[in-house]
This record gives structure tokens, C-alpha cells and sequence, in this order.
């Protein structure tokens, strides 16, 4: 009765397992849209593979032990002071030195092929670029060569190389695509980049993977991989905004805090923004920090969202 | 007059907050009526409060984690049922300012108030049994780096009522912990409750090292020491190497917060990535001070319920060590994706793997353990075979995450939340409660239910398979720690399983608490009641003294000549128990200036959390007057009697004559004679 109980628990996880698995198959890591993505697919199912070889035979020992060697089993053998033998030692040692040395190898290869700074155009390509800056709580986007600028949603060609330089106008984010691959560290000041590429047209969610504060939850983007013509159709619609920025105007109101931001277009950017945002932080003076909208404390009901804006505003003081 | 605290900071507006205030209250007044109106102050003062003995710290230690996991798993679940609901545009029960201080609380009192002091609690209670030593170097250092633990677990639960606790993440990674972007107090009850416990855990690294390096017994070379000594020892080292750097990071970032210095801002030359390496300096040989000692618990569970010789010893003690150094080289692995150069990331990359070389040998010996033994698959032995499994795989996933080019796919994501639980919780806490049901005989004198301790196995097994397997699936699909509610409406479904997981580690939690309370309720029938001293028939030394251990621990220091002595002198049949003449023994008196210091540090600390000057000094000036105080008292030991000794331990040898007696005629019940016979 007892142990038909375990075997239907057994039973259930072993198909519930297979159904997580098969989820799996799907997901954006597994059914990358990019080239960078691919190869680190190939990469995490190579390294996977790889380690069966010592956990398999591990899950497999270990039950099997257990249960040749119970106490109640009288069929097998005892040895109570057997405690070395050095040629069980030499392969338990060397078994996992020689996956380590193959994955080592992988690790310096991989590590130089899919190094995010590393440009993936061809000679004779051009590669595409776009600056993103990590907000309190929105990516603002950045096309130098477009002289346009938009929010919370980014569009390049597809079968474009793109580089996309990461910074940050407050605390550290990170800026990934999951569809495409590699994600990268948004960081004041510092002046990052990833190179991606996507292979088929579609639209990729995107986020900040790393937590920011309380609006991080809603700092994800739409990322549209279009074909030329779409993306010339969509910078046509940038450029029919009404609005512009430039660190003088429009970049500080941008930059309060705000949650679950809208898109937003600027048909004009100045060319100077993303490294006048960059150089504020080594300036060498002070740069001030607007406050959190809605407060630090527990957000509570409307009536006391106000108290807390003024809370805040003199913690700022 | 109370700087910034008011009223106002008491969050009477949240009902979930209100309500386990009043909980607290109820629960406190029901242990202060009922300590008082059983007159036990006097004896929880004298023997508990004010002790010395490291058994009762380790003690100590052991229950304030479990009453901390209790508070930790309930954030767990707060925060397992938000994700279960927040789907597709909902907001779930919890604003994301309150789930963020889920997070970040449930990540502090896990690694800080729960895994930190139940493995100091298993090191107090056992280490200096196994040495042979009567207790450890600085038995008052020990009391206070107890309270002062205590002091920081306190105000982090101050936080829950007074104010808030930091929303940072349980690093507080700057500058999102600077002052700028949390101004609240939030952060500065992190600074504190870790600063004062922080402390109290360098002290304790301190006093274990040099009460392993200088209190053995005579004999016990250090290759005779038993692999939890051995690796107690190295995860000491570990917390003396690495919890300064810790100490030295939290001061930069008060001097930032409370002086306006720019350590660790964004502008005026600050610099926040010097914060995050500074800060995984200290981490990654964190990970290690929890789980070398779980490996020590799994290496001495896995010797004795085989019966049978720990395989490869010396393999293991190496392994041990280089695990230790090789814990140092690796802390770039936590953020690859800062961009540092591809070599760079290589070197820290490969580094990593290399200590799954000497993890992967010591899987190995345990396993070439229990190869050809007679095993008991007793609960420990549960555990052990349990971690064994997930463990492998939460290996596994560690070095898929140390490859840099895949790590800049799954950093951030919920494969790192499974992989951290996979190993934390499938190494250090199947380890702990191994460890729990191992030696709790040894310092109450009553073994465990071994009915309730298989069912909080199989439901914590179960329900991390349940919470932790779906969260790797989720992560290739892009879903991050940390985020309090989703678009992802396909996601659900995952979540939903992963929450049941959790409850299901509940019910593990409330079966481990059944276990104790049916233990002690049976705790003199003959089926619990341990008077033999041994009842595993175990190997080590900490088995040749009565259970509970006399507070001197051992009548005669005793004299090794090899590894497992106790399991030889057994064999020899010369194991000394009750044989006199007996000497006086030297011993520590109690202490009050360990919990006085502590007090006033507690003081300090929510002093200064709130910037009530006055209090604060009020406070540093008491710690200061209360060390010097300890420091001139000159009457700090005694002897205890030759005749005490003598009466005690002729208690002991009349208990196991009993217990000799009673095997006799229930030769079913002693489950460790029925080993079988060689060949």
C-alpha cells in the first residue's frame, strides 16, 4: 500500500519532470533568433552533455549503493575497514580533471569568440549603432546616426550586426535581449557595449535583468528586428514625433523616475547625449538625484502617496 | 530627541505587518508568562543566558536559526504565492516596495540568521567533543560572539516592526544602497544587524581556529582529526580570511551613507563595481564556510550508518583544503557581466570548474563509502543520499553558469535562483539537518522520531524538486530574479507548481518540528532515552562521553593513536568510561558581560539606524565600559572537584549498565547490531 504510494509520487514527478522539459524546448535560449544567441545554445547543451557523463553515473551509484549495500540485505559483500585504493582514487581524480580540461579549453574559446565586446560584422559590413541608457525605470534609446531617439522600444534591421553601447543615468541595470543573446551591465559613467544580431524579423521582449528598485519589475522593452524597409517605416514614424531631447532640455524631465513607462519617440536627439550623460558622472560634481515619485516607504493608499512624495523630497534635502 | 524616528515609522497601515505584530506580541507574552510562572529565569539566566559551555551556545545557536527559518520560509511563500498570481498585467497582493523587501529580507536571514548560525551551532556543539578538548580557547569570546549574533538577528527583526528593511537585494549593491536612491532606514538596519553579527562571526572564526590548532587531545596529530573538524577548521580560516573584508566593505558604505563620503557613487570619483567586487570577495568564500561543514556532517553520517571506514580520508582532507584556497579566486564568476575582458572572465571561469575537481572527488568517496558497507537507512542516511542527488545537480548548473559566454545568457535569470537553492538548500540544509538528527542525542540525551524526521525528508526533497526545477525551465525563457510581477501569461503554470513546492518545504519545516516536540515528549522511554552515550554506534570521539556530555565533556582527557579512535578502542574492547581516579578539572566560569556588550551593541546599532545620537553613545560607551569591566574581573574559572566528576561520571556507568541490560533482552531495537558479517 505504502510503497504503492511512493511509486505513484515517483510516477507523477518523473512525467511532471518530462513536462518541465519539454517546456523548455521553446523558450527563447533554446529557439534563439540570433547567431550570438545560437552559439551559446550549442554552448550550454555542449557543457550539459558533457557533465552527464559524471552525474548520471553519480545519481545512478548513489541509489544503486544504497540499496545493494542496506543492512538487511545479506548477499553483499561487507568490507568495514576498506578504506583506499589507489587506482579508485587515481580515476576519481582523473575523471573529473579531464571534463574540467575539456571545459576549460571550451570556457577560453568561448569566452574570446562570444566576448560581447567583440564586433561580429564582416570586413566589409557595417555595423549598426544604437545607445541605450538605463533609467529609473526605462531604457531611452539612442540612434546617432538617425539623430532620433525613442523609449521603451528599440527597432534595428535584422541581419544586421548591431552594437549597442550600455549606460546607465542611475543605479546598475542590465541590458538584455534574451532572443538575440549576451546581456550586459548598465553601469553611470561607464561607457559599455554588446554586439548582437538577429537573424529572423520579429518582435523580442527585452529587459533590464538586474534589480534596480521598485519600478524594475516594469523596465522591459519591445526589441522589433525589421526587415530594411520596416525599419526606414519606422524611423519615418519617430521622426513624426513632436518631441525632441538634449541633455538641456527634455533629458532631465525623462530621467525622474517613473514606473511602467509608455513608448515614447523624439523625432530629434542631440548628437552629443549619450556622452554628455556619460560625462556628468566625472565632472566632478555632484550629480543630483531626482526622487522617487512615489516614495521609499511601502506604497500605500493614493491619499498617502502625496505625504510620501513630500517625505521623500525633503530625505532628498 | 529620537532622531528620525516618530510615530509615523511604525507601519500601521500595512494589515499583514499589524497582524504579526500582534502575533509577536501574543506569542512573547505567552514565553515571558510562561517562563515567569514556572520561575525559570533565575535558570535560564545562569544556565543559558550567562553559559559558557559550548554545547549550550551551540545549542542556542541551533534554535534561534530554526525560530529565523521560520520568518525566512514565511517570506518565502509570501513571495512564491505573489509570483504564482502577478501574472499578464496583475499587480499580486504585494506592492513591489514590499516584495522587495521580501527578497532581500528572506536573503539576509537565510544566509546570515539561518545557514550562518546552524553551522557555528554544529561546530560549538561538536567540534570540541571531537578534539577531545573540555571546551573551546575563549569561552567568553564564544558567549559574546553568540549574543552578539543575536544582537543583529534582533534588529533585523526590529526592522519588521519599526520602519522597514532595506529593499536593496541581500548585498545591497551600491549605489542602489547609497543614500541618494534609499534614503530610508532600510539599508542602515542591513549595515548594522550585519556589522554587529559580522563581528561576532570573526570572533567565532577566530576562537575555532585556534581551539582546533591548540586543544586537541594528546595524540590527535591533525591527520587524525575527523573530516568535520577538518573542514570546521577550513571553513574558519575561511570566515578569518574573508569576513574583514566584509566588516571593512559595510564600514566604506556607512562612511558613505552617513558622512556623504563617495566610495560608492556614481559621481565625484566614487566607484560602484569596487563595491561589488569588494563584496563577492567576501561572498563566494561564503558559500564555502556554509557547505565545507556540511560536507563534514555528511562525511562523519556517511562512516558510521555504512559502518565502515571513511573511504579515502587523506583524498578527502586535501580536497577539503583546496577548496578552501581555490574559494578565494573565484568571486569575478557573480559578475561577468560587468564586461571585464574575455581573459579575464576566462580566468575566473576556468577557476570556478576547477573546484568541482575536488567536490566532484569527495561525491566519489562518499559514495566509495558506502560501497560494500552495511547501511542503515536511517534518516541522516536519507539526507545524505538525498544531497547527494541534488547536490550533483546543483554542481552541474554551477559550472554551466561559470562559463562566462553562457553565463551572459542566464546571469540574473532564475536559473541563479535555482542554483543557489539547489546547492544551499540541498547541500547546507540537508546537511544541518542531518547533522540535527545525528548528534542531537548527543546534547539532549534523547534521540529523534525517526517516523516525523523521514517524513520532513521526503516532503523537503519533494517540495525543492517541486520549487526549484520548474525556475530553470522558466530562466530560458527569460524570467528574472527579483521581478515582482510579469507579462508572461505562459509562465504561470510554472509558477503556480514552484509555489506548491514551497508549501510543500513548509510542511517539511513543521514535520521537523513535530519530530522534536514528539521526541521530547517520549524522551525517557527506552526507545528514545540515549544512556548509552553512543547510540549510533558511532566512530568519534564526541561518542566516548556520556549524552548529554557532562559540561567538562570528557572525565580524562583522552589519548588518540589513530583516525576513528573511538571505533578502535570499541573494537579492542578498551574503552575507558567510568574508571577513576578522578582529578579536578579546570573550567570557565559563566560570563554577564557577553549578552551586557551585546545589549548595548544592539542599542548602538538601532541608535544609529535612526540617528538618535545621544543613544548611540550611550550605547558605544556602554560596550566600552562593559569590555573593560570583563577585562579587569580576574575571577573567570574554578575547579570543578575530583569527587563531582567522580559522582557523575558513576551516573553515567550506572545509565549504561541499565542500557546494557535492557539490550539484552530487546536485541531488536539496538538497530546497529544487526550488522552483517564480513565477506
Amino acid at each position: 500500500m505504502r510503497k504503492n504510494l511512493y511509486a505513484k509520487a515517483a510516477g507523477l514527478l518523473l512525467l511532471l519532470s518530462l513536462f518541465l522539459l519539454l517546456g523548455g524546448c521553446s523558450s527563447a535560449l533554446m529557439d534563439p533568433k540570433g547567431q550570438i544567441g545560437a552559439e551559446q545554445r550549442t554552448l550550454i547543451l555542449t557543457a550539459f552533455g558533457i557533465m552527464q557523463i559524471v552525474v548520471l553515473p553519480v545519481i545512478g551509484m548513489t541509489l544503486f549503493f544504497a540499496w545493494r549495500y542496506r543492512r538487511s540485505n545479506h548477499n553483499a559483500a561487507y568490507t568495514p575497514d576498506w578504506a583506499h585504493n589507489t587506482w579508485v582514487e587515481v580515476v576519481v581524480w582523473l575523471i573529473p580533471c579531464v571534463i574540467v580540461l575539456f571545459l576549460a579549453g571550451l570556457t577560453w574559446y568561448t569566452s574570446n569568440s562570444l566576448d560581447p565586446h567583440k564586433s561580429i560584422a564582416e570586413e566589409d559590413e557595417e555595423t549598426f549603432e544604437i545607445q541605450a541608457v538605463a533609467m529609473d525605470w526605462k531604457w531611452l534609446f539612442i540612434y546617432p546616426e538617425q539623430g532620433i531617439a525613442s523609449v521603451n522600444e528599440v527597432a534595428f534591421p535584422a541581419d544586421t550586426p548591431v552594437r549597442f553601447r550600455v549606460s546607465s543615468a542611475s543605479v546598475m541595470n542590465s541590458f538584455f535581449i534574451p532572443d538575440l543573446g549576451s546581456q550586459i551591465y548598465a553601469m553611470a559613467g561607464m561607457d559599455n557595449d554588446v554586439h548582437l544580431i538577429a537573424d529572423e524579423e520579429g518582435t523580442y521582449p527585452g529587459r533590464s535583468t538586474n534589480y534596480s528598485g521598485s519600478g524594475f519589475s516594469g523596465m522591459t522593452f519591445e526589441a522589433h528586428a525589421t526587415s530594411d524597409e520596416g525599419f526606414d517605416e519606422w524611423v519615418d514614424e519617430v521622426r513624426e514625433s513632436s518631441d525632441s531631447i538634449s541633455f538641456d532640455d527634455g533629458y532631465l524631465e525623462l530621467l525622474k523616475p517613473s514606473r511602467n513607462h509608455p513608448v515614447e519617440y523624439f523625432s530629434e536627439v542631440s548628437p552629443t547625449l549619450y556622452d554628455d550623460i556619460l560625462h556628468t558622472y566625472h565632472s566632478g560634481e555632484p550629480v543630483e538625484v531626482l526622487p522617487n515619485e512615489t516614495g521609499y516607504k511601502f506604497a500605500k493608499s493614493d491619499d498617502q502617496d502625496e505625504q510620501d512624495m513630500s517625505d521623500s523630497a525633503e530625505a532628498a534635502e | 530627541m529620537f532622531g528620525k524616528l516618530g510615530l509615523d515609522s511604525i507601519p500601521f497601515y500595512d494589515p499583514i505587518i499589524v497582524s504579526l505584530m500582534i502575533m509577536t506580541a501574543l506569542g512573547g507574552a505567552v514565553v515571558v508568562g510562561g517562563v515567569t510562572y514556572y520561575r525559570k529565569w533565575g535558570y535560564l539566566w545562569s544556565e543559558w543566558v550567562t553559559s559558557v559551555d559550548h554545547k549550550k551556545i551551540g545549542i542556542m545557536y541551533f534554535i534561534v536559526a530554526l525560530v529565523m527559518l521560520i520568518r525566512g520560509i514565511g517570506e518565502a511563500l509570501m513571495m512564491r504565492l505573489q509570483l504564482a498570481i502577478a501574472s499578464g498585467g496583475s499587480e499580486g497582493f504585494l506592492p513591489p516596495e514590499h516584495y522587495d523587501q521580501l527578497f532581500t529580507t528572506h536573503g539576509v536571514i537565510m544566509i546570515f540568521f539561518v545557514a550562518m548560525p546552524m553551522v557555528i551551532g554544529l561546530m560549538n556543539l561538536i567540534v570540541p567533543l571531537q578534539i577531545g578538548a573540555r571546551d573551546v580557547a575563549y569561552p567568553f569570546l564564544n558567549n559574546l560572539s553568540f549574543w552578539l549574533f543575536v544582537s543583529g538577528a534582533m534588529i533585523v527583526n526590529l526592522s519588521l516592526f519599526i520602519g522597514e528593511f532595506g529593499t536593496t537585494g541581500w548585498l545591497a549593491y551600491a549605489p542602489l544602497s547609497g543614500i541618494e536612491y534609499s534614503p530610508g532606514v532600510g539599508v542602515d538596519y542591513w549595515i548594522w544587524a550585519l556589522q554587529i553579527s559580522g563581528i561576532g562571526t570573526t570572533l567565532t572564526g577566530i576562537n575555532f581556529f585556534v581551539t582546533i590548532l591548540k586543544m586537541r587531545a594528546p595524540g590527535m596529530k591533525m591527520f587524525r582529526m575527523p573530516i568535520f573538524t577538518w573542514t570546521s577548521l577550513c571553513a574558519n580560516v575561511l570566515i578569518i580570511a574573508s569576513f574583514p573584508i566584509l566588516t571593512a566593505t559595510i564600514v566604506l558604505l556607512t562612511l558613505d551613507r552617513y558622512l556623504g563620503m563617495n566610495f560608492f557613487t556614481n559621481d565625484l570619483g566614487g566607484n560602484v563595481m569596487m563595491y561589488v567586487n569588494l563584496i563577492w570577495a567576501w561572498g563566494h568564500p561564503e558559500v564555502y564556510i556554509l557547505i565545507l561543514p556540511a560536507f563534514g556532517v555528511f562525511s562523519e553520517v556517511v562512516a558510521t550508518y555504512a559502518r565502515k571506514r571513511l573511504f579515502g580520508y587523506t583524498t578527502m582532507v586535501w580536497a577539503t583544503v583546496a577548496i578552501t584556497i581555490l574559494s578565494f579566486v573565484v568571486w569575478l564568476h557573480h559578475f561577468f557581466t560587468m564586461g571585464a575582458g574575455a581573459n579575464v572572465n576566462a580566468f575566473f571561469g576556468i577557476m570556478t570548474m576547477i573546484i568541482a575537481i575536488p567536490t566532484g572527488v569527495k561525491v566519489f568517496n562518499w559514495l566509495f563509502t558506502m560501497y560494500r558497507g552495511s547501511i542503515e537507512l536511517s534518516v541522516p542516511m536519507l539526507w545524505l543520499i538525498g544531497f547527494i542527488i541534488v547536490f550533483t545537480i546543483g554542481g552541474m548548473t554551477g559550472v554551466m553558469l561559470s562559463l562566462p559566454a553562457a553565463n551572459f545568457v542566464l546571469h540574473n535569470s532564475l536559473f541563479v535562483i535555482a542554483h543557489f537553492h539547489n546547492v544551499i538548500i540541498g547541500g547546507v540544509v540537508f546537511g544541518m539537518m542531518a547533522g540535527m538528527y545525528y548528534w542531537f542525542p548527543k546534547a539532549f540525551g534523547f534521540k529523534l522520531d525517526e517516523k516525523w524526521g523521514k517524513r520532513s525528508f521526503w516532503c523537503w526533497l519533494i517540495g525543492f524538486l517541486m520549487a526549484f526545477m520548474p525556475l530553470y525551465v522558466l530562466s530560458f525563457d527569460g524570467a528574472v530574479r527579483r521581478m515582482s510581477s510579469y507579462e508572461a501569461t505562459e509562465w504561470q503554470p510554472m509558477m503556480i507548481v514552484a509555489f506548491i513546492g514551497a508549501c510543500i518545504i513548509m510542511l517539511g519545516i513543521l514535520s521537523t518540528l513535530i519530530m522534536v516536540a514528539v521526541s521530547i515528549k517520549n524522551r525517557h522511554s527506552m526507545k528514545y532515552a540515549d544512556l548509552s552515550g553512543d547510540p549510533w554506534d558511532g566512530r568519534t570521539l564526541e561518542w566516548a562521553t556520556s549524552s548529554p556530555a557532562p559540561f567538562y565533556n570528557f572525565a580524562h582527557l583522552p589519548k588518540i593513536s589513530g583516525i576513528d579512535d573511538f571505533w578502535r578502542q570499541k573494537q579492542e574492547g578498551r574503552e575507558a568510561i567510568g574508571t577513576g581516579p578522578y582529578q579536578d578539572i579546570h573550567m570557565p566560569r559563566n560570563t554577564i558581560a557577553g549578552p551586557v556588550i551585546s545589549l548595548f551593541s544592539m542599542i548602538f546599532g538601532f541608535a544609529l539606524v535612526w540617528h538618535i545620537w545621544w543613544l548611540a553613545i550611550v550605547g558605544g560607551i556602554g560596550m566600552f565600559v562593559a569590555f573593560i569591566a570583563r577585562v579587569a574581573n580576574d575571577d573567570i574559572d574554578y575547579y570543578v572537584p575530583a569527587a563531582e566528576v567522580e559522582r557523575i561520571e558513576t551516573e553515567h556507568k550506572q545509565r549504561l549498565e541499565e542500557y546494557r541490560e535492557w539490550v539484552k533482552q530487546h536485541p531488536e531495537e539496538a538497530s546497529h547490531l544487526q550488522v552483517r558479517m564480513q565477506g
